[in-house]
């Protein structure tokens, strides 16, 4: 019998949260009570000052395993994620060949299996990602898969996507797109606006984005059907969305840290480690998903961790590959985007609860594979648990990142507030901020 | 803000100063009488190496930069892409280092992408980069030669020297730039420089053919292209990017002639002192009817030659480091 003892953290239920020491064993939580006594074997860990919560899902993190192991795998990733407080990801299917057919799914599947994480797969809804025919989305669903997207790009063409939706409808899965119009992109490498007409860079406009999201809440309109919209980077986009939500429609969406940190001037020295799709935005922009953050009108915070090797990112701005690592860093980011007075139930609602339930990972939602997430912390409950620390104040240091890229916009920057332990599928995968 | 490029890069003229330019034009006044020389050498960069990197075809730019490196008495190394190691897969970055391996003090490079020379010049900071063109970017050189020309024809005018006329006649000088400014490196060094040192410029094109942000360049969109063709002192054209896929930014080649092109009947509008100027290679016919092209008034071969002493004049100063010692 192995167990695991948190002593007197900030226990962060769903809407209120109590001090309290939580005891962990043989992969549930077994008690949750102002003092527990510690079995005797049991790890003791004082998380006094610390918050404790459902470990961290992230809703779209790029493994690269098929394909590109150079630049990450399937277990180097779990690993960034499990250091990040991660305890489930969702495996994006950009791939190469993509995530389109019940072998490659399982595949990443069983290889995730043998992580420390629960890692999910979201399959490709159109085959190879072509944006052409549908891929066998009901074949894939009975894998367990409940998410679906052609991330990388969105899917093109308004009728195979209305078809999309109607199609996965019955099935009870959601679709993830990528909204950009790639031919109102037009091939651009950052965000159309001041900054790009005095690099002679070619922009990709805002409007590329927001024009999609405007086309895709009409397709749900029509079709029933539903939608997570991820990384919204404008101020626009979540307008549009929030008035979706408003009018009833089954929406959802998620928003990437590097949006709400960092915005278009970055791309002023040509790094292409600042290209990324959706572009970085004006300082406008950023401030505005910020402000959402704080006033919780932010569904989730998703990482687009997109790692790159460095000969790719060596190339020039227009020639190299879009996105940038986001596992490590995301928590640290939220926390300090939230405000001076964070509140904790906003925190692991964007970061784990409503992560969980888009993606269909909670513990009500038990399916083949996958333990429970994002849940109350209580007796019962899988142990999928991060230890958060909000007095910290660290470095971030491209030296130290777990990936096997080190395309992180965040080399030298200082961050607030960092997690100290991840117990995922009831095991201590990282301690004091190092894996086990 | 740049004051001088001295012992500098030079990648961009955005941020450099009218006294910078200033510096940049008075050198190459020295180097004119250098190029009128039966021997056309001196030896103020001799025993260093100047590497000339052309990722992009260019025949005028590369001459006249090897031209001002060798007067110059520097070595010059010169990779020609089609043989590089870049068509074998080689990153710019390993080029790059390859290259300085050999020892070297400059590079000179020209590269189809924005921001490819400060990429560059973030993998080499001990040598000096000059950026001969990258991208839509910026082509400092032909900014800098392009005032430098008209320095020259306006003060050979008023009888006097661009030297004594130092920076004077720029002021409120009246520049219209015409065709692809959204496409054209030149157009944003011609830009950059017309700007710091003082003139008034506008701008006539397509719509399409203005980078989105037009608002916020210190420019004015003209609205009527015949009335600014009699407003001008100088019109300067830019080439046609087909090559960029300009082409399809416009319904056709013969509507912007029609619309924007320095056809010979809106050739009449100017008057006679105007000065005509393009950076070349020119689509004639295009932007530019042939005839205008060879009338008295286009500098178009002068603004070739001026190319040298302006180069050389970079090579010195950003190579050597002072303006000392110019013969």
């Amino acid at each position: 019998m192995s167990s695991i003892l948190l002593r007197g953290g900030l226990v962060v239920g769903p809407q209120s949260s109590a001090v309290a020491d939580v005891l962990v064993v043989d992969g549930r939580i077994a008690q949750v009570a102002a003092q527990v006594a510690a079995p005797e074997g049991c790890d003791v860990i004082d998380a006094s000052g610390c918050w404790v919560g459902p470990g961290f899902v992230d809703l779209h993190t790029h493994l690269r395993e098929p394909g590109r192991e150079e630049a990450e795998t399937i277990e180097s990733g779990a690993l960034a994620g499990a250091i990040g407080g991660y305890t489930a990801l969702t495996a994006m299917p950009n791939t190469e060949p993509a995530l389109d057919n019940v072998a490659l799914v399982s595949y990443v599947l069983d290889r995730g299996a043998r992580t420390p994480l629960d890692v999910a797969v979201a399959g490709a809804i159109t085959q190879g990602r072509r944006g052409e025919s549908l891929a066998p989305l009901a074949e894939m669903a009975e894998l367990g898969v409940r998410l679906f997207s052609d991330d990388g790009t969105g899917v093109q063409d308004p009728s195979l996507m209305r078809r999309a939706l109607t199609y996965a409808r019955p099935l009870g899965v959601r679709l993830a797109q990528h909204c950009e119009d790639e031919l109102l992109a037009a091939g651009g490498s950052m965000n159309e606006g001041a900054v790009s007409g005095r690099l002679g860079l070619l922009g990709r406009p805002a409007l590329a984005e927001e024009l999609m999201v405007q086309r895709d809440i009409e397709l749900v309109a029509l079709t029933g059907g539903s939608l997570h919209f991820m990384h919204l980077s404008t101020s626009r986009s979540l307008d549009l969305v929030h008035d979706a939500q408003r009018g009833g429609l089954p929406v959802s969406f998620e928003v990437a840290p590097h949006h709400f940190t960092l915005d278009e001037t970055c791309c002023e020295q040509f790094d292409p480690i600042f290209k990324v799709h959706p572009p970085l935005r004006p300082r406008a922009d950023v401030d505005a998903l910020r402000e959402a953050l704080r006033n919780g009108t932010i569904d989730a915070v998703a990482t687009d961790h997109a790692p790159h090797a460095p000969e790719l990112k060596d190339l020039p701005f227009d020639e190299a590959p879009a996105g940038m690592l986001g596992l490590e860093y995301a928590a640290s980011l939220t926390f300090e985007a939230l405000g001076d007075a964070p509140s904790p139930q906003r925190f692991f609602s964007v970061l784990s609860r409503e992560p969980a339930r888009i993606a269909q990972l909670r513990h009500e939602d038990a399916r083949v594979r996958h333990g429970g997430h994002g849940g109350a912390v209580i007796e019962g409950e899988d142990a999928n648990l991060v230890v958060f620390d909000p007095e910290a104040n660290w470095t971030a240091r491209n030296e130290d990142l777990h990936s096997h890229a080190v395309n992180s916009p965040y080399d030298g920057r200082a961050l607030r507030g960092r997690v100290r332990t991840t117990i995922a599928k009831g095991v201590l995968v990282v301690s004091d901020g190092v894996l086990v | 803000m740049i004051d001088s490029i001295r012992s500098q890069n030079l990648l961009t003229l955005n941020d450099v100063s009218r006294e910078a330019i200033v510096e940049v034009l008075d050198t190459a006044e020295s180097f004119v009488e250098v190029n009128r020389r039966t021997i056309k050498k001196v030896p103020a960069l001799k025993g260093r190496v100047v590497a000339s990197l052309f990722f992009e075809e260019s025949t005028r730019t590369r001459l006249s930069f090897e031209t001002a490196a060798k007067r110059l008495s520097a070595d010059v190394l010169s990779l020609a892409v089609a043989s590089s190691s870049v068509k074998k897969g080689e990153s710019l970055r390993d080029t790059i280092a390859t290259i300085d391996a050999l020892g070297i003090d400059a590079v000179v490079l020209r590269h189809q992408s924005s921001g490819a020379a400060l990429q560059v010049s973030r993998y080499v900071p001990h040598v000096r980069v000059i950026n001969a063109g990258d991208g839509l970017h910026q082509h400092p050189t032909q900014g800098l030669l392009d005032a430098f020309t008209v320095r020259q024809v306006l003060s050979e005018r008023a009888g006097t020297s661009g030297l004594e006329s130092g920076a004077q006649l720029f002021d409120g000088l009246r520049v219209l730039i015409v065709g692809d400014i959204r496409h054209s490196r030149v157009a944003r060094s011609d830009i950059a420089a017309y700007s710091a040192l003082g003139c008034d410029v506008h701008v006539a094109a397509p719509g399409t053919l203005l980078p989105a942000d037009i608002e916020n360049w210190p420019v004015r969109v003209v609205e009527d292209f015949d009335q600014a063709l009699e407003w001008a002192d100088v019109v300067a054209l830019l080439r046609l990017q087909r090559e960029r896929g300009s082409g399809s930014f416009v319904p056709s080649l013969a509507e912007f002639t029609r619309t924007f092109g320095l056809t010979l009947e809106r050739a009449r509008r100017l008057r006679p002192t105007t000065i005509i100027m393009h950076p070349g290679p020119m689509n004639r016919g295009v932007e530019i009817d042939s005839r205008v092209a060879d009338l008295p008034s286009a500098v178009i071969e002068r603004q070739v030659a001026n190319g040298v002493p302006i180069r050389m004049a970079v090579l010195y100063l950003t190579v050597a480091g002072s303006s000392e010692g110019v013969p």
